[in-house]
């Protein structure tokens, strides 16, 4: 257990899949060896276990989500976290069956890494599909693939190799270019923590050791600056300085003398200073949260964007979208909702559903009926305000967006930017 | 070397302490932008203080955009009031105290008597009471993810309704960094920048930014009782049964609450390292393999404890 910070920082990690993967035990094995689990659960999970005449049920270790599954909270994502001496990890636990697709959608958006879970016995099936489909459309950086069961598969190199081959072949179509597989046994702990003796044909490392040794999250520190300024900061009493404009770096690196423009009134302006409470910083990257001072006076509020003056976005009036839609109530052409993009929230109206996307091949077919719950689609945004949007597959950031029902206040839909027009 | 071929200055890569920070003082100001009338709920426990050390972050050098309001059950530890007092004296920030003795003084809440007996319960009369009378729209509170499982579930931005209850079933989706900070009027919301936090990294927090705790939460001599496995402070506010004799030890405290409802844990621990050190190592006991020693079985029964209090 690190008591200093985690050499490999933070990584967020979506897990995905059902009960019937064995999910819950991949999240209690998870959990169980990398000793997270104090001695009274794990007293209570052998006491049940040994009632049931079963071996060690890690299962067990999430049994609350039984009792929550009759209030109906199961069909939620659960937020779990856990570390082991080289990284500290948050879960995104998302529900395989009821809502999955809403609900992969709100785990995936955060993530910088997914795990999703095949049953080797059954191979690729609908929901891995699905899974992996959103996990292509949410740009989730790595994807790695639990083949579990491999006990009741009798540990085959030849079963294993098979359902890898078939992953493979449906990344490639979803153009995701990092799917690994990993063959184990949640409930047996076998290439979970350490790697296993029954499947020595393995090469790779083991579930964690992978997760343990991917890149750190990055909000691309190389592409241009994207700033949405969150919050003035007037200084009390004349004192300090001048106003900062406070945020979080959505994309790229700031640095003092960087020439911005502020959009969308196209404002030039300079950087006197990149600063925290910690005092002034050299260079700050995304996703950290700053504030900047620049050279001169010049308009400046809530929802502007601070952007490297090459490499400016358009301040768009039209942006073409995919949607993962998540309100009872179906969205048709004409639909007017608020969109939050960054910290801009600005009326929209959905000027047309072009196409719902197969949840299993993301190909797009007519939408007469528009979206429904869980449907995911094309759309066309018409917004009041123009915003500095990037395309989603150029920066996750500052290419997302929410759609915001004002009647209700419902948040209705996640928002990914395909393409923008003035 | 000439300047121009200097590279420019790469910024360094975020710990993990840096994004848990980044993405809370993000959820601070987002708060602050979008609601007009919120307000940081302070204990003076661990977690609160962090919350503060996160305003900070947030907002300096101005003034912070809401108040600082703690919820007195008038069982309160005086070490953590006095600590309160302090702390927000030193920041320059407003304070507001909800006094539970002034709702049942008023008469909105009938007072509890007995050695079971807990203002706990009462003080979310006394919130919701504030929360009306200062026309609060957002509470800033310190709960974590990891204290309880359905907190496991709970939105960063997680709305209550008019009568302050939470419905797991109508949540709103977060998706990124997004959050939707919309009210309808008489609704509130209840907002947790740590929510993504363990005990462990506040630990971790409070050393690495050197942040001043109440002394309860080092070891020190107390009169206590044990009831249930745990130890309580031996204090007027706390009624004893039959056969609760007090006696001395060397304690502290994990949480810090009311003291009706708050247990120690013996321990020698003196110094924050000595606390870090011992949470760490209290976990790795925690293993199911190895029995575990007296004061790891105490702080897991505490956590227990916890899970029922909150």
């Amino acid at each position: 257990m690190a008591t200093s910070e985690a050499v490999h920082g933070l990584l967020r990690v979506a897990t995905c899949g059902s009960v019937d993967d064995g999910k819950s035990t991949l999240i209690g094995r998870l959990l169980h060896d990398t000793r997270q689990i104090a001695d009274d659960q794990l007293d209570h999970v052998r006491d049940v276990s040994a009632r049931r005449g079963t071996e060690l049920d890690l299962a067990l270790l999430t049994d609350g989500l039984r009792a929550e599954r009759e209030q109906g909270i199961t069909i939620d994502v659960a937020y779990r976290s856990f570390e082991t001496a080289r990284r500290r990890f948050i879960l995104a636990d998302c529900p395989g069956h009821e809502q999955y697709t809403r609900n992969m959608v709100t785990g995936a958006s955060t993530a910088d890494a997914a795990v999703l879970l095949i049953d080797a016995r059954h191979g690729v099936v609908a929901q891995t599909r699905r899974h992996l489909a959103i996990a292509a459309l949410l740009r989730v950086p790595h994807v790695l693939v639990a083949v579990n069961k491999m006990d009741l598969a009798g540990w085959e190199e030849a079963r294993f190799r098979e359902i890898a081959g078939d992953v493979r072949a449906l990344a490639e179509t979803l153009g995701l270019d990092d799917a690994t597989c990993v063959p184990v046994s949640a409930l047996a702990g076998d290439n979970i923590v350490a790697p296993s003796a029954r499947m020595a044909w393995h090469e790779g490392p083991p579930l964690v050791t992978q997760l343990e040794d991917l890149p750190p999250e990055s909000g691309d520190p190389h592409g241009p600056l994207r700033f949405p300024v969150q919050f003035v900061i007037r200084p009390a009493g004349g004192t300090g300085g001048g106003r900062r404009y406070a945020g979080r770096i959505a994309r790229g690196t700031v640095r003092p003398g960087d020439e911005l423009v502020v959009l969308p009134s196209g404002e030039p302006a300079v950087v006197a200073a990149v600063e925290t409470l910690d005092g002034p910083l050299e260079a700050a990257a995304a996703p950290s949260s700053v504030s900047i001072v620049l050279d001169r006076e010049v308009d400046v509020a809530r929802g502007d964007v601070l952007c490297h003056a090459a490499g400016a976005p358009l301040a768009a009036r039209e942006l073409e979208a995919t949607v993962c839609w998540m309100s009872d109530r179906h969205l048709r052409p004409g639909a007017r909702l608020l969109l939050k993009h960054g910290t801009r929230t600005t009326r929209a109206i959905v000027a047309d559903v072009r196409e719902r996307l197969h949840l299993q091949t993301l190909l797009g077919a007519p939408a007469p009926d528009g979206l429904a719950l869980n449907d995911l689609g094309r759309v066309l945004v018409r917004v009041a305000d123009p915003l500095p949007a990037d395309r989603y597959a150029d920066s996750r950031a500052a290419g997302a967006f929410v759609l915001i029902d004002d009647a209700t206040n419902d948040t209705v839909a996640a928002g990914m930017v395909t393409a923008t027009t003035d | 070397m000439t300047v121009a071929t200097a590279q420019p200055a790469s910024a360094p890569a975020l710990s993990d302490l840096d994004a848990l920070e980044a993405e809370a003082v993000h959820i601070l100001r987002e708060l602050a932008a979008e609601r007009e009338r919120p307000v940081l709920l302070f204990s003076g426990g661990k977690d609160s203080i962090v919350l503060l050390r996160l305003a900070e972050k947030a907002f300096r050098p101005g003034p912070f955009p809401f108040p600082v309001m703690h919820v007195d059950t008038g069982h309160n530890f005086p070490e953590v009031l006095a600590f309160r007092d302090r702390r927000v004296a030193e920041l320059g920030e407003r304070l507001i105290v909800a006094s539970v003795q002034a709702s049942i003084d008023a008469g909105r809440v009938a007072d509890v008597s007995g050695p079971r007996s807990s203002r706990n319960q009462l003080q979310t009369v006394t919130l919701l009471d504030a929360i009306a009378e200062h026309r609060f729209d957002a509470c800033i509170g310190g709960a974590r993810r990891d204290e309880e499982r359905a907190r496991a579930k709970e939105r960063i931005f997680s709305l209550r309704d008019a009568f302050g209850g939470w419905d797991p079933r109508a949540q709103r989706p977060e998706l990124w960094d997004i959050y939707n900070a919309r009210v309808r009027p008489g609704e509130n919301l209840r907002v947790f920048p740590i929510s993504n936090w363990t005990e462990l990294d506040v630990w971790r927090y409070v050393a690495r930014e050197g942040l001043k705790l109440p002394s309860i939460y080092f070891a020190h001599e107390r009169s206590v009782f044990e009831r249930d496995g745990m130890l309580y402070a031996d204090d007027a506010a706390v009624e004893r049964l039959p056969g609760e004799q007090p006696f001395t030890a060397s304690v502290r405290y994990r949480t810090v609450g009311d003291m009706t409802c708050t247990g120690a844990v013996r321990s020698t621990a003196a110094t924050l390292e000595a606390v870090v050190a011992e949470i760490a190592s209290t976990r790795v006991s925690e293993r199911g393999e190895t029995r575990a020693d007296d004061r790891a079985s105490d702080a897991a029964m505490e956590d227990r404890k916890r899970d029922g209090y909150f």
